[in-house]
């Protein structure tokens, strides 16, 4: 299917979703655009209220756009309702018809487009086994358990095979294992079935785990699209690094910027090597952002200085809390091993190393 | 094509459109047999009685004067109409008293109801709704029975040796206080339920936990929590009571006359419709009231929990 | 100190709820047991008898006047029914919309007046319209019945609505169902339960009436509650206990059903 790797499968152009009017108009998107390429994973992620489920409402036809074009492979969608879209939506409730069996639910859709009946027995065997829920088609929805409705609730979308599957929080319900299994599954059918994917989520590991790019999504605008790589190692301003992970905020002088590095002097007086965005101008006041695993905790001299505030045990590693002397906040997380403790106290005095690749300029 | 801001216009005004036709018959019975009709009852308030019933189509404001004045045959001194005032007065004085007994007999047994198991309570609740879905004229009858001076209490009374000659009871305004406390409890135990039935008992377990005793609890949790509930419950009650044809009819006898055997008879004997139409309207204000103070009351008492 | 220590409990109120249960089937007992009186006055207990019903059941004017209930109570429950599904379709899972409030007033507008008033205003604008048209047929007292039996069958249809998931409905647009469709497959079946409920509701509201009855029907249409409230202002005889017994077991029938539709949760 996928004979352009590079088609877009779902471009949103210039979208804007007003609700309500006059004094109480909320712009839930602000001219928005973003290019959905065929077959991928693509993840609209953003706390909520951000306008993600808004778009997705969009895309799937159950709102209009205020303002806008919505493009499925070249054609505006915009105007059409739902059930003229070849598209298909996995509800965050999964929204199974209580009062049919999972067979007829997975069937509807292929009943609907007016299939004869021999197909849409064949479709929904073929379903039944992509999902694993052979055992249970004769069952009622009511009757199995949340990770079986939410492969039902897949199947039945995918089912009529639709152009772009479109995913509203859909593992939001299920308890923290059976979600991991799910990422994994649904990775797994995004790849067996070669449709592409938008998901919607709040969660930002899911994000990272599950997306082939993502789309950060803050006060209805899009802030940053990338890979997962990108917005976490290149966050585009403070709102994504803040959002995405954990990370400390560093006020520096920013001097001899080129070729993606610059020279970021810290309040501690320290200079160290950081990359930053093209086209950015030295100036005394920005922001640099450190991840807590980039820096190293040492009883020497580092780049910054301070004390020991707090130490957090995770497990697979350990968060030191340290109050800079400079006024700053920093956390530095440090993988544990065997040998017992993380070799510091709470009142040491440390120092504080940045590698040459650690720190990062914010556009800010 | 048209753009989407447009076709989400449109298809807006399709479904405003829809809603209206789907809303029409029966907004169009409703206002053919029940609405409309009580405009034409303002109307004929305002006419002047016919010698054979209905009316004759001259302006008259005889009917309202005559609702609570009446006019001296001699010397044509109006004066406070005491047969009037008194059926007025009877009336909503059954009504507020009927209120108040089913509000102290049906808050308990909600009570009693809501705080059951989660299966009996349904059971229980059927049993309170046999007698709300039973036919009001049946119940008013099975009081009767019971009542009469050859009814079960005077029997068990007489036999005893309690009293020598049995209690007259029926044909008295307890007879109909009876009567309209009976056939009306479900009415109120039903809403009060219904809220109660959704109190988090959480805070009850908090309002213990804070000092508080069991009438503290009762009168500053729970009370608070339900009171929608109560107000509903009375209102459903007052307002039937307040208009009771078939308990006075029959319990009440010919002489405890309430505000709906008054209006009866202007359509009947009395041959006097534009008073019987002025007295409508004239429960119909005093039902109003009643409703807006309600609804103020409940925008007031907004508590929503659950 | 109490080791049990009952946050439920509050003192008395299981007496007087116990008190209210056994007040309220006290009656209707009682009511029960003389309708198997064989003595011809209802004041003293003559032997276990049926011949109160049998003598119910060849009475034509109780036979015609429940035949009449029923026709009645038929027809307005069917028309209300529809009318206030549709009604309820056009009033519930919207945003407000101008005439919305309106609607509400004018659909639960017959639960907002008393009985009595409302029988007053049907009498006069019916005298009228026998006047005007002649026709002194059925329709008046099934047009009263269906007007005011819609806000009962509202209710239970309007709460299912109320309580059925929007997302179904959306869900099933996204499958290519169409709005008809839509309602056809997914609104319709699950809204069943909440109609049913309206039905049997208007049913027995319309089989219960009294007052508006009264005032509303022409001579020789008597309803079985209008009939009955006739023969207890002449002087009451075991055959009307009969009567109401068989009355009463119908509507336990119904609120049985009635009970185990409205609770049916899917």
């Amino acid at each position: 299917m996928p004979d352009k790797p590079d088609r877009n499968a779902i471009e949103v152009v210039n979208v804007s979703k007003i609700f309500g009017s006059g004094e109480g108009q909320v712009a839930a998107l602000d001219k928005v655009s973003v290019s959905i390429r065929e077959n991928e994973f693509f993840t609209l992620l953003g706390p909520s209220g951000c306008g993600k489920t808004t778009l997705l409402r969009l895309i799937a036809g159950f709102d209009f756009p205020t303002a806008g074009e919505i493009l499925l492979y070249g054609q505006d969608i915009a105007p059409l309702p739902p059930f003229k879209r070849p598209v298909n939506t996995v509800f965050q409730s999964y929204a199974l018809f209580p009062h049919m069996t999972v067979a007829d639910n997975i069937g509807f859709g292929l009943e609907m487009l007016g299939k004869p009946k021999a197909e849409i027995k064949a479709r929904v065997a073929e379903m039944l086994k992509l999902v694993k829920m052979e055992a249970l088609a004769g069952r009622r929805t009511a009757q199995i358990s949340g990770g079986q409705q939410q492969r039902v609730a897949l199947a039945r979308a995918l089912a009529p095979q639709p152009k772009v599957l479109l995913l509203d929080e859909p593992l939001s319900a299920l308890d923290y294992k059976l979600r991991k299994e799910m990422q994994i599954e649904l990775k797994r059918l995004q790849h067996e079935t070669g449709i592409t994917f938008i998901f919607v989520t709040h969660d930002q590991e899911e994000a990272l785990t599950m997306s082939d790019r993502i789309a950060v999504m803050s006060s209805g605008k899009i802030l940053q699209v990338g890979s997962p790589w990108d917005i976490y190692d290149k966050p585009a301003d403070r709102f994504v690094a803040d959002f995405i992970g954990e990370t400390n905020f560093l006020t520096a002088a920013i001097s001899s910027v080129g070729n993606g590095k610059a020279r970021a002097t810290l309040k501690s007086g320290a200079t160290v090597e950081a990359t930053v965005a093209d086209g950015f101008q030295p100036k005394d006041n920005a922001t640099v952002v450190v991840r807590p695993e980039h820096a190293k905790l040492t009883k020497d001299k580092g780049d910054l200085a301070g004390t020991v505030d707090n130490i957090v045990y995770f497990g697979t590693d350990t968060h030191i809390h340290v109050h800079l002397d400079s006024g700053e906040a920093f956390t530095v997380r440090q993988q544990n091993s065997r040998s017992a403790g993380c070799g510091f106290e709470r009142g040491d005095k440390v120092g504080i190393l940045i590698g040459n690749d650690a720190a990062q300029v914010l556009r800010d | 094509m048209a753009t989407a801001e447009e076709v989400a216009k449109a298809a807006e005004r399709r479904d405003v459109r829809g809603r209206w036709l789907l809303s029409a018959p029966a907004l169009l019975v409703i206002l053919l047999a029940a609405t409309g009709p009580l405009l034409i009852v303002v109307v004929y308030s305002f006419l002047a009685p016919g010698a054979y019933g209905d009316v004759k189509w001259q302006f008259s404001s005889d009917a309202w004067t005559s609702v609570f004045l009446e006019r001296d045959i001699f010397d044509d001194t109006l004066s406070l109409a005491a047969a009037h005032v008194t059926i007025f007065w009877r009336s909503i004085r059954l009504a507020g008293v009927t209120t108040l007994a089913t509000l102290a007999l049906g808050f308990p047994t909600a009570y009693f109801m809501a705080t059951r198991s989660e299966k009996t309570r349904d059971l229980w609740l059927f049993l309170i709704t046999i007698p709300f879905w039973t036919n009001l004229l049946i119940r008013t009858f099975a009081v009767l029975q019971i009542i009469r001076n050859e009814g079960i209490i005077n029997t068990i009374l007489l036999k005893l040796g309690i009293v020598s000659a049995p209690v007259q009871i029926l044909y008295t305004d307890t007879a109909i206080l009876i009567g309209m406390a009976y056939v009306y409890l479900p009415l109120m135990v039903l809403p009060i339920y219904a809220s109660m039935e959704k109190l988090d008992f959480r805070l009850v377990e908090a309002g213990y936990d804070l000092y508080a005793t069991r009438f503290k609890v009762l009168w500053k949790i729970i009370f608070p929590l339900v009171k929608p509930g109560v107000i509903a419950g009375s209102i459903l009650v007052f307002i039937p009571a307040l208009g009771a044809y078939v308990t006075p009819s029959i319990l009440g006898g010919g002489k405890n006359m309430m505000l709906s055997n008054l209006i009866e008879l202007q359509f009947g004997q009395g041959r006097n419709w534009p008073l019987g139409s002025a007295l409508s309207i004239t429960v119909m204000i005093i039902v109003m009231v009643a409703l807006l103070a309600y609804v103020r009351n409940a925008g007031k008492s907004g508590v929503r929990h659950g | 100190m109490a080791s049990n220590f009952s946050i439920k409990h509050q003192p008395g109120f299981t007496a007087i709820a116990a008190t209210c249960f056994v007040v309220l089937y006290l009656p209707i007992l009682v009511l029960v047991i003389y309708a198997f009186n064989a003595a011809t006055s209802t004041s003293e207990w003559g032997g276990f008898s049926l011949k109160w019903f049998q003598s119910a059941y060849q009475n034509t004017q109780v036979i015609d006047a429940t035949l009449r209930s029923f026709q009645i109570g038929a027809i307005a429950a069917v028309l209300s029914t529809i009318f206030a599904t549709m009604a309820a379709l056009a009033t519930t899972r919207t945003a407000s919309y101008p005439g919305l409030t309106f609607k509400y007033a004018a659909i639960n507008q017959p639960l907002m007046v008393p009985e009595i008033v409302t029988a007053v205003a049907l009498l006069i604008f019916f005298s009228r319209i026998k006047i005007f048209t002649g026709y002194s047929g059925l329709g008046y007292l099934i047009a009263a019945h269906t007007a005011f039996c819609i806000p009962f069958a509202y209710l239970p249809i309007r709460a299912r609505l109320e309580n059925m998931d929007l997302t179904l409905e959306r869900a099933a647009a996204d499958l290519y169902a169409t709005p008809w469709k839509t309602f056809r497959r997914i609104t319709l079946p699950l809204l069943w339960p909440g109609i049913l409920a309206g039905l049997m509701l208007a049913f027995v509201i319309s089989l219960d009436d009294v007052v508006i009855t009264e005032f509303v029907k022409s001579g020789g249409q008597d309803t079985l509650p209008t009939y009955m409230l006739g023969q207890i202002r002449r002087g009451i005889t075991p055959e009307i206990n009969a009567i109401s017994t068989a009355f009463l077991l119908l509507s336990v029938a119904i609120v049985t059903l009635f009970f185990f539709v409205s609770r049916k949760r899917d």
